[in-house]
C-alpha cells in the first residue's frame, strides 16, 4: 500500500522507512520558527533546560512581527528577548524590522522554507508552507524550545485527507474563496488533527500566491498541514535556493481517510461571517451589511498578487466616506513592490492607509483596533469574537477582491458589481 | 494522581483567543495571564474558579492560535484539569509539554456546571460526584505518557540528554 506526501516526509524525517497515521514519531526538522509572542516562552524555556548553545544557528527562524515594529513598552521587550538571543546564539535568520515581514509570508519569499522539508512554527499559519510540497505545523512554544534544544519534534502522524477542486472558476474566485467555501464545508474541525491535501486540475492552475493562502487557513478547519504537490510551478518559485530540496509526490495507492471533490465551476465569492471561519456564505447573500472598516493584508493576503488585485478595484475609486481602509503589504520587499508599481499611491488615494509590514490588526494587536459595535470585512484568517479588538465588535473574511469592492461601497459587495 | 474540583462548562470550538485574548500575549506569567482567562466570552470566570476546578466542554476545544499562554492561562487561572469531547491538535500538545492534565470524553455533553467531579489521571476514570455516574475514558498513549511523568517535555528532552552542545 501506498504513501501520501505527508507520510513519506515524516517517515524521511525520522529516520524510518515508512510510516503510517497513529504512529508516534521523533523526527528532526528542517526549519524551527518562532515569533515575538511564542519564542520569549520558547527561550526562556531553553534557558532553563541549561543548554548553552542551540542546535543550529541556520535552521531556526526568528521573526518579530505580531506587535512589531513595537506597539508598547512590554511589546518591546518581548522583540528584544528575540534580538538578544539571535545575537548571542549567532542566530543566522532573525528578521529585524527593517528586514522583516509577516513570517509567513516572508520565509517563502526568502526561500528559507523548501518542497520535502519538515517545518515547525510556533504559529498556527505555519501550515503555510505547505503550499510548497513540505511538512510544515504549528507547534507551542515548549514544543520550539525542546527543537532549539535537539532539532527534533515529537508527532503523531496524522490520517490525510484529499480535497479536489475542478471546473472553471469565475473571474473573481481565488485561493480564498476556495479555502473558505471548504471550510464551510467541512466545518472548524472538519480537518481536525488530519493532514489536508489539496488537489485536481483547479489546483495545478492557480499562482503561488493563491496555493499559499489556502495552505494558510488549513489551520481554521483543523488541519495540521495543507500540502499540495510540487509542480512546475513549485519548481520554479523556489529557483536559487541556497541549499537542497527533495519532490515527494503522493502514491496513486495512497490511503487517503476521506476524499472531498469540488466542481467550482459556479462558486460566487465567498464570506466567512461572525464568529467562525466556518459560517461562510456567498457574497451574494450579504448586501445588506454595513462596515466601518477594511483590512487588506497578513499571513494570508499580504502578497503582491493580493495588493495588485485590490488596487485594480480601487485605482480612481475613493473608499466610502467614513470608511476606514488599512493596507498592510506583507513583507518590506513587498512593500517596496507596492511603491515601485504605483499600488501604494492608489490605496493613500483612494482614502486608505498604507503600513509597514505587521500582523497587526489581525490578532487584535495594533494598527486598526475595532472600537464597541464596529463591523469590519478583512482578508485575514479569524473571525473569532474580539478578535479585532472590542468582544462588541464583528469580523467578517474575504479575499481581496471583496475587500475592495466592500471598501468603496461602504457594505459588503461583490466585486463585479464595481 | 486524583483530581477533585467543581465543574465549569463551555460549548463546542472554544478558541484561543476566548481563553487568552491577544492583547494580555504582551506577558508569558501564568497568574496574569489567569486573571484575564476566558474574559471575553464569561467575564467573571477568572474570579468564579477556586484552585482546583475543572473546565469542561464540546468539541475542539483550544482551536485557533498556537499560544501556549492559552493552558498556562487555564493553568494560572487555577483550573486543574480540561475535559472535552475533541481537543485542536496544537492546544493538545502544548497541555501536554506543559503539563496540564486533560481528558477527551464524548459524554462530556452529560456534565453540568458546578457539578464536582474526581478524576483518577493514570486511569482514566471520571467520577461525577453530583450525578453519581463513572465514566471511563482512554489512557493516554504510552509515549505521551512518559512525557507527563517526566514533567513535561524539556524535562523529558534532559532526562534523553539531548542536548547535543553541553
Amino acid at each position: 500500500m501506498g504513501h501520501t506526501i505527508a507520510e513519506k516526509i515524516l517517515a524521511a524525517h525520522a529516520g524510518k522507512k515508512e510510516v503510517r497515521a497513529g504512529d508516534f514519531i521523533e523526527a528532526g526538522v528542517d526549519v524551527a520558527l518562532g515569533n515575538d509572542i511564542t519564542a520569549p516562552i520558547a527561550i526562556s524555556e531553553f534557558r532553563r533546560s541549561g543548554c548553552p548553545k542551540v542546535f543550529d544557528n541556520k535552521k531556526i527562524v526568528l521573526v518579530p512581527d505580531h506587535f512589531a515594529p513595537a506597539k508598547d513598552l512590554r511589546s518591546a521587550n518581548q522583540c528584544k528577548v528575540l534580538s538578544e538571543f539571535a545575537g548571542e546564539q549567532d542566530i543566522k535568520n532573525y528578521f529585524e524590522v527593517g528586514c522583516m515581514g509577516i513570517e509567513h509570508a516572508l520565509l517563502p519569499e526568502q526561500k528559507l522554507v523548501l518542497p520535502g522539508d519538515l517545518v515547525i512554527g510556533a504559529d498556527s499559519h505555519t501550515t503555510t508552507y505547505g503550499a510548497l510540497g513540505c511538512y510544515s505545523t504549528g507547534v507551542g512554544s515548549t514544543d520550539l524550545a525542546r527543537a532549539f534544544i535537539d532539532g527534533k519534534c515529537w508527532f503523531k502522524v496524522p490520517p490525510t485527507i484529499k480535497f479536489i477542486y475542478k471546473g472553471r472558476p469565475g473571474r473573481w474566485i481565488g485561493g480564498k474563496d476556495l479555502i473558505l467555501y471548504t471550510i464551510g464545508n467541512i466545518g472548524v474541525d472538519g480537518a481536525l488533527y488530519r493532514v489536508m491535501e489539496f488537489a485536481g486540475p483547479l489546483i495545478k492552475k492557480l499562482e503561488m500566491d493563491a496555493r499559499l493562502t489556502m495552505s494558510n487557513m488549513a489551520i481554521e478547519a483543523g488541519g495540521r498541514a495543507g500540502i499540495i504537490e510540487p509542480d512546475a510551478l513549485t519548481l520554479k518559485y523556489v529557483r536559487g535556493a541556497r541549499r537542497k530540496y527533495k519532490i515527494y509526490k503522493s502514491d496513486s495507492d495512497a490511503q487517503y481517510e476521506k476524499v472531498y471533490e469540488y466542481d467550482v465551476s459556479s462558486l460566487e465569492p465567498q464570506v466567512a461571517c461572525p464568529h467562525l471561519p466556518s459560517n461562510v456564505k456567498p457574497v451574494s447573500a450579504l448586501k445588506d451589511v454595513v462596515i466601518d472598516q477594511v483590512v487588506i493584508g497578513s499571513c494570508t493576503n499580504g502578497r503582491i498578487s493580493d495588493l495588485s488585485l485590490a488596487a485594480k478595484l480601487l485605482k480612481g475609486r475613493k473608499v466610502s466616506p467614513g470608511l476606514k481602509l488599512i493596507v498592510i503589504p506583507a513583507t518590506q520587499k513587498i512593500y517596496l513592490e507596492a511603491v515601485k508599481e504605483g499600488l501604494a499611491e492608489v490605496f493613500v488615494r483612494a482614502g486608505g492607509v498604507f503600513s509597514t509590514p505587521t500582523c497587526g490588526p489581525c490578532l487584535g494587536g495594533h494598527v486598526g483596533i475595532l472600537a464597541d459595535g464596529e463591523r469590519c470585512l478583512a482578508t485575514t484568517n479569524r473571525n473569532f469574537i474580539g478578535r479585532m479588538g472590542s468582544p462588541k465588535s464583528e469580523v467578517y473574511l474575504a479575499g481581496p477582491a471583496v475587500a475592495a469592492a466592500s471598501a468603496i461601497a461602504g457594505r459588503i459587495t461583490h466585486p463585479g458589481n464595481i | 494522581m486524583i483530581i477533585k474540583g467543581k465543574v465549569h462548562k463551555f460549548g463546542d470550538d472554544v478558541n484561543t483567543d476566548d481563553i487568552i485574548a491577544a492583547k494580555y500575549l504582551v506577558s508569558t506569567d501564568a497568574k496574569e495571564l489567569g486573571s484575564h482567562c476566558m474574559e471575553t466570552v464569561a467575564p467573571d470566570f477568572a474570579k468564579k474558579v477556586s484552585a482546583g476546578d475543572i473546565v469542561v466542554a464540546g468539541k475542539n476545544f483550544g482551536c485557533g492560535s498556537s499560544r501556549e499562554h492559552a493552558p498556562l492561562a487555564l493553568k494560572g487561572a487555577g483550573i486543574s484539569a480540561v475535559i472535552a469531547k475533541s481537543f485542536a491538535g496544537i492546544f493538545y500538545r502544548n497541555a501536554i509539554n506543559i503539563g496540564l492534565p486533560f481528558l477527551e470524553m464524548q459524554d462530556a455533553g452529560d456534565i453540568a456546571e458546578g457539578e464536582i467531579l474526581e478524576i483518577d489521571l493514570a486511569g482514566g476514570v471520571i467520577k461525577n460526584s453530583s450525578s453519581g455516574k463513572v465514566y471511563k475514558t482512554q489512557a493516554f498513549p504510552e509515549f505521551l505518557q512518559e512525557i507527563v511523568r517526566k514533567g513535561g517535555l524539556i524535562n523529558y528532552v534532559k532526562s534523553k540528554g539531548h542536548c547535543k552542545n553541553a
